[in-house]
């Protein structure tokens, strides 16, 4: 009968903490509908890594569910191998870029500035960050605001950032409320004149050629720029490759379904693992959260002004709205735009516009992340 | 954890460096998509 208590010797009441905490990803995952796909797994890695298991309790995170001695646990085996050399992220990135369609882009390549004007945020919140935290944890903390799940771990583990936990619930938790946090942030900004303007829309067919050129040549400009940026770039750009080449087809269908989704599965619970009751709760993590959501709120304010700056010299005026839906948030951010264009005028359809820059938000979300590798690495 | 608001002034260059870069990476692109569609019109 002893035997079956003496675990509870090991229980520390922190731990139910982390179960609520636990218990509201999941809840959030499958009552709200909210990035299940990672919300899901963190939250039941969060009460996992958070039970009075003795070897979680001996050595820290990475050695849950350690085999005997000095055997590496099983999570510990999935983060060396896929987290810390960020290979998860890496192939993760694969099956977004075959997933992605740059046509509204390419079709209309100037879009691509507002997808550059919307990573603001990120630059800002670095800023702010630097106040209270070291300067690479302060610039992993800022690339919350790429809205960018798979760019924000990467750059958090290249830097060594302690912080990988709150980071990737702050990111997550953050791109799901997308829908709450921008249009507040967009009509504070705007007239309701101003979201009424219209863009008509000319489809403009795009060659293949110039599909299948479009990821080979960001990928050279990138690696010559911001050679820190080419690991991201290049997977995703593969991932594209694969879906326009036109000869892939069943590969590009494994990248987007099979590859991403068994990724995904092993990402989130393995994240998790950086989500102890001894690192998660403590005062840095409120912080974090408070400046990823400082992140989000510059980058939709710093799309929406920068249009309203161009809209000064144009003599067709653009929907300043357009500009928000430069955050990499895919296509969430495109179809709030959209919507509020909708709403401020019912015959006002933006979502070719929105698209297009979402997707080159996209772009822009990876080149600044390796723009704050280049920076602090 | 620290408080040091100097950091936010000292850091600013970053702010103008970042936005640089990335104007000029999308900057080259759209050029050379501008191009692409150009050269590759069907």
């Amino acid at each position: 009968m002893e035997a079956l208590f003496s675990n509870f010797a090991n229980f520390d009441v922190r731990m139910i903490v982390m179960w609520a905490i636990g218990g509201v990803l999941i809840y959030l995952a499958i009552k709200k509908d909210m990035e299940p796909t990672l919300l899901l797994p963190l939250g039941f890695g969060a009460i996992l890594m958070n039970l009075p298991v003795p070897t979680v309790m001996e050595d820290g995170a990475l050695k849950l569910l350690s085999g005997v001695g000095s055997e590496e646990g099983v999570l510990s085996v999935l983060f060396n191998a896929g987290i810390g050399n960020e290979l998860f992220p890496l192939l993760l990135f694969i099956g977004i870029g075959a997933m992605i369609d740059f046509g509204p882009v390419l079709s209309n390549p100037k879009l691509m500035i507002f997808g550059g004007a919307a990573q603001f945020g990120i630059f800002f919140t670095l800023c702010m960050a630097s106040m209270f935290f070291d300067i690479n944890d302060a610039a992993s903390i800022a690339i919350i605001g790429a809205a960018d799940g798979p760019t924000s771990i990467a750059v958090a583990i290249s830097l060594g950032s302690k912080y990988l936990g709150a980071i990737m619930v702050a990111a997550y938790s953050y791109m799901a409320l997308v829908p709450v946090i921008q249009p507040p942030v967009i009509k504070l900004l705007t007239t309701k004149k101003e979201r009424m303007i219209r863009m008509p829309y000319k489809a403009a067919n795009v060659s293949k050629r110039t599909r299948i050129l479009f990821p080979i040549i960001t990928t050279v400009v990138t690696g010559l720029f911001a050679p820190d940026a080419v690991a991201l770039v290049g997977f995703l750009m593969f991932g594209n490759l694969i879906r326009e080449c036109g000869v892939l087809n069943s590969l590009s269908e494994t990248a987007q379904k099979v590859l991403a989704n068994l990724v995904t599965i092993f990402l989130g619970i393995t994240i998790a693992s950086k989500m102890h009751y001894s690192e998660f709760l403590a005062p840095d993590t409120l912080l974090i959260l408070g400046l990823g959501l400082i992140a989000f709120i510059v980058d939709t304010a710093g799309g929406v002004l920068f249009a309203k700056f161009l809209n000064l010299f144009l003599k067709n005026k653009i929907n300043p709205m357009i500009g928000a839906a430069g955050i990499s948030a895919f296509p969430m951010s495109g179809r709030i735009v959209h919507k509020l264009g909708l709403e401020a005028d019912p015959q006002n359809f933006l979502l070719m516009h929105s698209i297009g820059v979402n997707v080159s938000g996209q772009i822009a979300s990876v080149i600044a992340g390796g723009l704050i590798l280049n920076f602090f690495l | 954890m620290q408080f040091n608001p100097a950091n936010f002034l000292s850091n600013l260059k970053y702010m103008g460096l970042g936005m640089l870069g990335i104007f000029i990476v999308i900057g080259i692109i759209v050029g050379v998509v501008v191009g692409l569609n150009k050269v590759t019109k069907e």
